[in-house]
């Protein structure tokens, strides 16, 4: 296939503790084009650090490894730091969960999303502060200018997010890794966030990769989900088709919600089989 | 019959910002009463102000028929005990779980600790296994019992819930929702439930009151809510919220 964007075949993440070898990820493999893919998984699952090793933001100590692990036809683990530079923030762009932390606190939203556009772009001054203004407008920001001169501990939560996608999608990225993008934020706002996502997603034709733990959520928004157990894929499933789910756990993770007009005392609870590990 | 949690045009003013602007509730004995709202809709701060961490401008807050005044006594807190939302910052890093427990015991000067800890850990399904870890040696689900533990050592009749489960996957979310009921029906706890999910209010409480900009928006019933009875444009918007991301167009 040719629009293939992104091949993990084999990948595994390694990480030196002092009692041996954790692996975070052990053998996950997928492919994606101009789609939307969903990584659903508890903590601890590695769905994170499969985002991480596709940015190449794994912890220095840990280990990369894969069969292959090729953007666009290039293997990101053979290319040098610099070349990976280059394609991180420009061609793959990531959102992170909580903006209050992802945000550098003592750089105003407008010098942050003008770095990284004069980062990548060779671009004026002037230029590059009128399409970072253009982007946070394209994130419905009501007041961009205001915003552009706000630190980040001075926006709500949504509007924090918000700055964060505008940042990541300045320099039109072509994979666009979102790990929980609206956990820290409100129902309402969550949905908001979303649809701004989905549209500049739809738009630009880039291929998303989104990160949950919330499998309704995932369900709802993406197009293929892949569910992550113990580092280890333990289920591949269209979204469409998230009901006639087989494996135990992802019919837990589908279940365990509460849910408006569903009364179920208890709810019911996942039942962790070691053998979904292994 | 005395409401547990009476509280009468409440104002809660940060400098010049009105965080609550006159909100009234009455919460019954043995009830559990839900809050919902987006993020600065004062929720939270309703909760504080009971709890004596956010200054009441004026209104009055009464519990179990008792008018509060400015400052919260001993007794007051051996009645209301408040879980936070966030277990990876509400326990001391530095303390085990024995030391947190027992820190509420001393301050109140209760003799017979060590069984009341060994119950607690108990009841929130921690065997005694935990009692001399650190928090950083425990998962979200397990600091989130905790901190109902030490909210419970002191055999409160109120329980004050500041999103308690928001920090937490959905699958030991529905374990500490199913600890929370289980509990209330052991120890016939009134519950004063904070959260931005409809489908968890529904879940758990009673009747609710969905809160916008620091005012009350309307009060309902779970089952008015279950069955789309509301009467305000904006809880309508939340329920479709809470239903999940629909693709337009």
């Amino acid at each position: 296939m040719s629009d293939t964007l992104l091949e993990v075949d084999d990948l595994r993440v390694t990480f030196p503790t002092r009692t041996g070898l954790v692996q975070a990820v052990r053998g996950v493999s997928f492919s994606l084009g101009r789609e939307r893919l969903g990584i659903v998984g508890e903590s601890g699952s590695g769905k994170s650090q499969t985002g991480r090793a596709i940015m190449g933001l794994t912890p220095p100590q840990a280990e990369v490894s894969a069969k292959k692990l090729a953007f666009d036809g290039i293997d990101l683990l053979s290319i040098s730091p610099r070349q990976r530079r280059a394609l991180r923030g420009n061609r793959v762009a990531m959102i992170l969960q909580d903006p209050k932390y992802s945000l550098d606190p003592v750089m105003t939203i407008g010098r942050q999303i003008v770095e990284t556009l004069r980062t990548h772009e060779k671009v004026s001054k002037a230029e590059a502060r009128e399409r970072a203004l253009a982007m946070l407008q394209a994130v419905q920001i009501r007041d961009p200018a205001r915003v552009f001169d706000l630190y980040p501990h001075e926006v709500s939560g949504g509007m924090g997010q918000r700055a964060m996608i505008a940042m990541m999608l300045i320099t039109g990225p072509e994979l666009m890794i979102a790990d929980e993008p609206t956990s820290a934020l409100d129902v309402t706002v969550q949905l908001d966030v979303l649809k701004i996502l989905d549209k500049l997603v739809a738009e630009r034709g880039m291929g998303l990769i989104f990160i949950s733990h919330d499998l309704r959520l995932v369900s709802s928004f993406c197009d293929r989900v892949v569910v992550m157990y113990a580092g280890k894929v333990v289920e591949q499933i269209k979204a469409s088709e998230l009901r006639d789910a087989r494996h135990p756990y992802t019919r837990g993770l589908l279940n365990c919600m509460p849910r408006i007009g569903f009364e179920r005392h208890p709810l019911p609870v996942l039942d962790r089989k070691p053998e979904w590990a292994a | 019959m005395t409401a547990a949690i009476s509280i009468e045009g409440l104002e809660v003013v940060f400098d010049r910002f009105r965080a609550l602007k006159g909100v009234s509730l009455e919460v019954k004995e043995g009830e559990s009463y839900g809050l919902v709202g987006e993020s600065g809709s004062g929720k939270s701060t309703l909760l504080r102000a009971v709890t004596g961490l956010a200054p009441a401008a004026s209104g009055t807050i009464a519990i179990n028929g008792k008018t509060l005044g400015k400052n919260r006594d001993k007794p007051f807190y051996r009645e209301v005990q408040m879980v936070f939302q966030d277990p990876y910052g509400s326990l001391h890093p530095r303390q085990t779980v024995d030391r947190l427990l027992q820190e509420p015991l001393a301050i109140h000067g209760i003799a017979d600790g060590e069984k009341r800890i060994e119950r607690a850990l108990d009841e929130v399904g921690l065997g005694n296994g935990f009692r001399f870890r650190y928090a950083h040696q425990l998962s979200g689900g397990q600091r989130q019992r905790v901190a109902i533990a030490r909210a419970l050592i002191l055999e409160p009749s109120i329980l004050l819930l500041d999103e308690p489960t928001s920090a937490l996957d959905a699958s030991v979310q529905a374990e500490v929702l199913n600890l929370l009921e289980e509990v209330r029906r052991r120890r016939k706890l009134t519950f004063l439930m904070v959260s931005h999910d409809l489908a968890i209010i529904t879940h758990m409480c009673e009747r609710l009151m969905v809160m916008q900009n620091g005012e009350a928006v309307e009060t309902l019933t779970a089952s008015q809510l279950i069955g789309h009875r509301v009467g305000a444009d904006y809880t309508r918007n939340l329920l479709r919220a809470s239903e999940g991301f629909v693709r337009t167009a």
